[in-house]
């Protein structure tokens, strides 16, 4: 039987920033993963990175994993674009609030600045007249999320690190089973997202269905990451369904909208009314996009843990299984850091935050 | 409100005619359209200059101005529900309801890259002839036409009326192969007419057996092309190429409404009963979707599908016409096999996806479309892999993987306000 240091399953952001920070650190690697890198909910995502500032531990982890983003700004194959963040405000009482905004995330070293109407619109012209101001996030980005995954998984085989193109069938005393009968041994440490339950049923974990919109080549009509600031309300709620405003400029020019969230279904089927919602809100700020083309629908599937916090460390009851998993709509962002929390506890050191939130034990506890 | 018709036919070639005709005639009311601004599809559409071919006019007149009818030009299904259709025009987006759904959706041309084939000057076959009727103009130009198939004939013919210098037809299948399927031809009266006709309005132009255009060369735009043929190569100077490797069946649209498919060599096909019934209830197909079968066998296939979904019987004799039309269509694939060579003549830099300017060395490193697509964006143009995912399954590389709507580029607005929602737009001040 082969031995491992660390057994990865799932080559998801997660997964192989998980690979890579392993190998880095030494460690024996295996990746277990039997469909594309990067083709689950990383595929599915928008790519941005962003710091909100809703929750405390959420704040800590993105705020840590954005500066780690730092070193890959020049990775042509990520299609790291600091295009900066525009939150928007429709009414006077959301632009009343930006400023608490503001001081929570200086707090913890994130520059944002107050943006009035006249402003606005002088940074996005196309935005429907009437909107209030907004909070620009000059140091934010948007990647290429699926880029990144195969960037970081060739980064960790160049270390040495091994793939395996099976499908991992059971969790054993020793390590783990695969497809083809064959068995790998050592730590396990899953990162499968949406699909956790296969494996640790004990982790509460829920699929979050999303839509997104990609257009045709329109360069030079949006210029930021654009979002209204009721997102948070979509994000954070836990309504059956939802739509926020949520629209960002990819380097080819192509505008890709969102967003869209849903419990309860399962297919990744498109639902053409919940596209209809979405872009209902999408003209509501930006009446331009009426004429533009649309090229391609997708859905994807963002894994929700019992508090909406990831699950990343040592699963309670196992002394050799481990887990990254339940990043919901934050996962590209806090990518970086989830696996550094997770490995350095592995290894035994400090985390550089405080990793007790996302302790795994929390959810078992409460089902 | 969406408007509910008992059928709807989606395209307007030969199969989707037949299949209006004969519902029209069976008191049904009916709504058919078409991507085009006049009936006809591909191999009936109407010239600029000289109309309809005779036996379609008749029949495309008649069913246009049935008052059952409703004839929707210019028209593309976008994406598809639960028993409804989203259309979009040039002006508007809107949704329709039916009883019983035709596809006659028809084929597109297959397209193999080889060095140079994205140069301007460099059409298919069928493309080039499309074009010319819509009045594109060839006056003078030296034209080559090549590839496989009797397409080529048709495309020569329509280039030489339209005052084209065509310089020559190069077929790849063989000589024996080629001549084997003329003394075939005798069980189809109908084509070994149409060939016959075909050949004397070709006097003069030569047609050549077992050769391949290989390369094709120019600074900004063709200029000369290389072919291998029985006698070696050969260099030809040239305004334009006309190239096209037979017809792939256009599913797309059956695949988002979830109808079963087969596999037609390369490439999926409607798998259909001899009713023209697909395997989702009250959806029929009919005509080339369901394996390549030419205009006779589209004629056929659309006439039961009409009946059928009308509830009507259809007599054993139609049934009888419908299989030996498909046995030409069987003939016709064996004698115009690809030469295997075709699938090798791209070069590592040769570009395979047009929309993502993805060369074929970038595609090595991968087992399957997704993982391509993900990688190296091949596919995720405007086409989304109807040309480069059709092209990557005929040279064995990978299948193509699945569509997603809509299924053709369209417009924001005709996706977002198809239904009624309590969201409207208006001002926040």
């Amino acid at each position: 039987m082969k031995s491992y240091d660390l057994i990865i399953v799932g080559a998801g952001i997660i997964g192989t920033a998980c690979a890579d920070y392993a190998s880095q650190q030494g460690l024996r690697v295996a990746i277990v993963e039997p469909g594309p890198i990067g083709g689950g909910a990383t595929a599915a995502a928008m790519g941005h990175l962003v710091a909100m500032d809703d929750d405390p531990a959420e704040l800590a982890l993105a705020n840590y994993s954005l500066g780690l983003w730092e070193d890959f700004t020049q990775v042509a194959q990520i299609e790291y674009n600091r295009c900066g963040t525009l939150w928007v405000a429709s009414s006077d009482a959301e632009y009343a609030h930006i400023p608490e905004k503001i001081a929570r995330l200086a707090a913890v070293g994130v520059q944002a600045e107050l943006i009035d109407g006249e402003q606005l619109y002088r940074l996005e012209p196309a935005l429907q007249r009437g909107l209030a101001g907004g909070m620009h996030v000059a140091r934010e980005a948007v990647v290429y999320p699926p880029g990144m995954a195969r960037h970081l998984l060739d980064r960790a085989r160049a270390r040495g690190a091994l793939l395996y193109s099976q499908r991992v069938t059971a969790i054993t005393q020793q390590g783990v089973q695969l497809d083809d009968q064959t068995s790998l041994a050592g730590s396990v440490l899953v990162a499968t997202g949406c699909a956790l339950p296969e494996l640790l049923p004990q982790l509460p974990m829920r699929a979050r269905k999303g839509h997104l919109v990609i257009t045709d080549r329109y360069p030079g009509l949006i210029h930021h990451q654009l979002l209204e600031l009721g997102y948070a309300d979509s994000a954070h709620g836990d309504a059956d369904s939802s739509v926020a405003f949520n629209v960002q400029p990819r380097p080819t020019g192509q505008i890709l909208i969102g967003s869209s969230r849903e419990y309860g279904s399962e297919t990744s089927q498109v639902s053409m009314p919940m596209i209809q919602r979405m872009l209902e809100r999408t003209f509501r700020y930006l009446p331009a996009l009426r004429q533009l083309d649309a090229l391609r629908i997708w859905t994807g599937f963002r894994p929700v843990s019992a508090d909406g916090l990831p699950y990343l460390g040592r699963v309670p009851e196992h002394t050799n299984v481990w887990v990254a998993a339940g990043h919901e709509g934050l996962g590209i962002t806090t990518s970086l850091g989830s696996a550094r929390l997770v490995i350095d506890q592995w290894l035994g050191r400090a985390a550089a935050i405080d990793a007790r939130p996302y302790d795994p034990a929390r959810a078992v506890a409460c089902v | 409100m969406a408007k509910r018709y008992d059928i709807v036919i989606v395209g307007a070639g030969p199969a989707g005619l037949a299949a209006a005709e004969a519902a029209l005639a069976q008191g049904a009311r009916v709504a058919w359209l078409d991507a085009q601004s006049a009936a006809g599809g591909q191999v009936w559409r109407k010239d600029i200059r000289y109309g309809w071919p005779r036996q379609a006019a008749r029949v495309i007149t008649e069913v246009v101005n049935h008052p059952h009818a409703t004839w929707m030009p210019q028209t593309q299904v976008i994406a598809a529900e639960q028993n409804a259709l989203l259309l979009q025009n040039e002006r508007e987006g809107w949704r329709i309801t039916y009883g019983s759904l035709i596809l006659a959706t028809g084929a597109r041309e297959l397209l193999l890259p080889f060095p140079g084939w994205t140069l301007p000057g460099i059409t298919g076959a069928g493309g080039l002839q499309a074009l010319v009727k819509q009045g594109w103009p060839l006056d003078g130009r030296r034209v080559v036409i090549a590839g496989s198939g009797p397409l080529l004939l048709a495309a020569a013919v329509t280039a030489k009326r339209h005052g084209a210098h065509v310089l020559g037809i190069y077929e790849q299948a063989s000589d024996a192969a080629v001549h084997g399927f003329a003394r075939k031809l005798w069980r189809w009266p109908g084509k070994a007419l149409q060939a016959a006709v075909l050949r004397s309005q070709l006097a003069g132009i030569p047609y050549h057996c077992g050769s391949i255009v290989t390369r094709a060369l120019g600074e900004h735009a063709l200029e000369r092309i290389e072919i291998d043929g029985p006698h070696g190569t050969q260099r030809i100077e040239c305004d334009q190429l006309a190239i096209g490797y037979g017809l792939v069946p256009n599913v797309e649209l059956a695949q988002m409404l979830g109808c079963a498919m087969k596999q037609e060599g390369a490439h999926p096909c409607v798998d259909v009963d001899t009713s023209q019934r697909t395997s989702v209830t009250n959806i029929y197909a009919a005509g080339e979707l369901c394996g390549i079968g030419g205009r006779d066998c589209a004629w056929l296939e659309g006439r039961i599908a009409g009946l059928v979904a009308a509830g009507a019987d259809i007599d054993a004799s139609l049934l009888r016409q419908q299989r030996h039309a498909r046995t030409f269509a069987a003939a016709l694939r064996e004698h115009f096999k690809l030469d295997p060579y075709i699938h090798d003549l791209a070069q590592p830099d040769t570009l395979i996806c047009r929309c993502e300017d993805v060369p074929l060395q970038a595609l090595k490193d991968y087992d399957d479309a997704r993982s391509a697509k993900l990688a190296t964006r091949c596919g995720m143009g405007a086409c989304q892999g109807r040309i480069c995912g059709t092209a990557l399954a005929e040279l064995g590389l990978f299948p193509r993987s699945g569509q997603r709507p809509p299924l053709f580029p369209a417009r924001l607005a005709s996706l977002g306000e198809l239904a009624s929602s309590s969201e409207t737009e208006g001002s926040f001040s």
